[in-house]
């Protein structure tokens, strides 16, 4: 089985698990994306059935959202923060360093999959700016030589 | 056993709390030692996170701050004794940092286990809601007005009008919905209740739920807050478990049913009425106001929309009294605040203190400074919809109407410290291209004013037509902040008049020139 084949039960039992729910759609993208990684445009069709709306009201909240993704990610989500608190901590020359070792540009992943580069504006870790986050991990005062380090230890895991 | 602490809390996490937790524990195996490991919240003293305490016979001592290569020496001194070390700190709450706080709202915070119901009890949690249970509902609303409690999201609206409002309006389905889409720059203080003392949380939005006539409550949770999902879901199951959520509060006959909502990385959620859409499982388009959502409000039913420290503040109105809390603060901002210090700052972290403190006292006597030993340029307080402060306004002291009489705000209390390297023309730029970014694009001064302030705010900088510019980019501000439906167009103004205002140099602007 290979694209939406793959993942069509999943999505089925995502969505008769959240039958009852009221204002369940946001949860419902959450579930897909927590359990493939973004929400396939396959799937908006399918979410617009049984919610009873139109695939564009779908389609217009999964956009919306900054962390809904529609494209597969890499298999490590780096989150740079971009807020002030970062800025006052020399967060714009962490983000140029970041671009240029991974040699990616924001909402872009490295060519060999292993790390997706998104904006993200306040990880709540601005007593120690600047921040990013790996996956679900939060790393603080995150200098160059750090960025190395982290970057390096999820490459080592994958490895 | 020996109980030890290290944090739970995101920050500590940050800086490697865990790497220090699984070291500790191996070192103290492989020695045959027994300790018991609790993961507390954090103190707020972030610059010595990660942090270890040790429960002794005289009261807990802290060392800090820990790396995994300081374990072994740690324990070989004495560490599990209180004996002394490089980094030995002794009762962390004798610090200066610490002692002269008055900390109501995150008493718990950093000395319990945050998940554990029975660590909550034993540090007086649960008692507010226990006398709630007691009393009429227009009594529990007059406590909390009596509190002079508003709210700390940031737009400082009495708490117990807007209760009243909800408990008068008819219907039989009300809701109790927590705000904690903490999205502002610098601000952490939510973040830190919801790791720290769930449960505190908890017990605020269930007495809310009494007060009002709710039975449903929603946190609406910002999704870059992974630890604060994990410890508010483990605090409200044991909740239902041990009966303080569900259909039967304690015995009451009273219900409250609690969930989690995490939301998608929209800074305007944080906006009531977007907040209110997005929990629908719309677009977080603002709505217009009227009506309140006190009158329709989720699914069209009043509604409560509290920030998660107001609602974290309620449990300890409803122990010690509405009184009790008013006796803190100065003028019409009565209680505490949580204060966030972050950015370019020594002593980051956060602190509680009655409202009053100047400013300076908070940036020098606090925060020590600038991380950079640099001098502090401009603050920015409220986050970043909060007006850029040069030194000459270190004075203000803190409190809701001495910041909006000199055309700033309070907000939800972060604090964000530039020192003398910061472009202030950058961060007033970077103001509009944010709104830019976060705009729910509903009205026209917000959607396009924002695209069209960072256009400006270029050409101001580049030099062309510089005198025309600046009219223009004021004219703009003036457009925005009286025709936008909500604070995110209607606020975006004030860090990028402050910038224009104080550090006019930065946009190349030479004042004495321009006023000859």
């Amino acid at each position: 089985m290979h694209g939406y084949d793959s993942y069509k039960q999943e999505i089925d039992d995502i969505l008769k698990s959240h039958e009852s729910m009221p204002g369940n759609l946001l949860p419902i993208l959450h579930a897909i994306q927590d359990s493939l990684g973004y929400i396939p445009g396959e799937s908006v069709p399918v979410i617009a059935l049984a919610l009873n709306q139109s695939n564009a009201e779908i389609h217009g909240v999964i956009s919306f959202y900054h962390y809904f993704r529609q494209t597969p990610p890499g298999k490590n989500t780096i989150r740079l923060c971009r807020a002030e608190s970062c800025q006052a901590m020399n967060g714009k020359a962490l983000e140029k360093y970041a671009q240029k070792q991974l040699e990616i540009d924001w909402h872009e992943t490295t060519s060999d999959g292993q790390f997706s580069l998104e904006p993200f504006y306040c990880l709540g870790n601005c007593a120690c700016s600047p921040a990013l986050s790996v996956n679900n991990e939060v790393y603080g005062r995150v200098t160059p030589q750090r960025f190395d380090e982290v970057i390096a230890s999820y490459r080592e895991a994958a490895e | 056993m020996i109980r030890v602490f290290i944090s739970r809390d995101s920050t500590a996490l940050s800086l490697g709390a865990n790497l220090v937790a699984d070291n500790l524990q191996k070192v103290v195996a492989d020695k045959g030692l027994d300790i018991e490991l609790v993961r507390n919240g954090s103190r707020g003293l972030f610059w010595l996170e990660p942090l270890i305490e040790v429960e002794t016979a005289s009261g807990r001592v802290a060392y800090g701050p820990v790396q995994t290569s300081d374990i072994r020496s740690l324990i070989d001194n004495g560490m599990l004794q209180g004996k002394d070390h490089p980094l030995y700190l002794g009762d962390i709450e004798a610090l200066p940092y610490f002692k002269d706080q008055h900390r109501l709202t995150f008493a718990r915070v950093g000395k319990t286990n945050p998940v554990s119901l029975d660590d909550y009890v034993a540090h007086d949690g649960y008692i507010g809601l226990n006398n709630a249970l007691s009393l009429t509902p227009e009594d529990i609303v007059k406590q909390v007005t009596d509190s002079g409690l508003r709210g700390r999201g940031g737009a400082a609206f009495p708490t117990g009008i807007k209760w009243n409002t909800v408990l008068n309006a008819p219907g039989e389905q009300k809701y109790i919905v927590c705000n904690a889409d903490e999205g502002d720059s610098g601000t952490f203080s939510d973040r830190m209740i919801m790791e720290g003392d769930p449960f505190v949380l908890i017990e605020g939005m269930t007495i809310a739920g009494l007060a009002v006539g709710a039975t449903r409550g929603y946190i609406y949770l910002r999704i870059e807050y992974p630890h604060a999902y994990v410890a508010l879901n483990e605090a409200i199951q044991s909740a239902y478990e041990r009966g303080y959520l569900g259909d039967d509060i304690l015995g009451s006959g009273k219900v409250f049913h609690l969930e989690v909502r995490r939301g998608a990385g929209a800074y305007i959620c944080g906006e009531e009425t977007s907040l209110l859409e997005s929990l629908e499982g719309k677009r977080g388009l603002v709505r217009f106001k009227p009506p309140l959502p006190a009158i329709i409000g989720l699914f069209g039913k009043p509604t409560v929309v509290n920030n998660v420290i107001s609602l974290a503040s309620v449990p300890i109105i409803l122990d010690k009294g509405g009184d009790y809390y008013r006796d803190y603060g100065i003028g019409r901002s009565r209680g505490t605040l949580p204060i966030q210090l972050a950015g370019n700052i020594k002593y980051g972290g956060l602190f509680e203190v009655a409202f009053g403190m100047t400013l300076r006292e908070i940036l020098y006597d606090y925060g020590g400074g600038s991380a950079s030993g640099r001098p502090i340029r401009a603050v920015q307080v409220g986050g970043p919809l909060g007006a850029y402060m040069p030194e000459s306004q270190f004075d203000t002291p803190l409190d809701y109407e001495s910041f909006s009489a000199i055309d700033a705000v309070l907000g939800h209390g972060g604090i964000v410290v530039h020192d003398d390297s910061v472009d202030m023309a950058e961060m007033a730029r970077y103001a509009m291209e944010f709104c830019v970014e976060e705009s729910c694009g509903k009205c026209t001064p917000c959607r396009i004013g924002s695209v069209r302030g960072v256009e400006v705010i270029d050409r101001i900088v580049k030099g062309i037509q510089k005198d025309k510019n600046t009219t223009l980019l004021r004219d703009l501000c003036d457009t925005m902040i009286a025709g936008s439906l909500c604070a995110m167009g209607g606020m975006t103004p004030y860090p990028v008049l402050s910038a224009l205002n104080y550090f006019p140099e930065d946009f190349g602007i030479n004042v004495d020139a321009d006023a000859a």
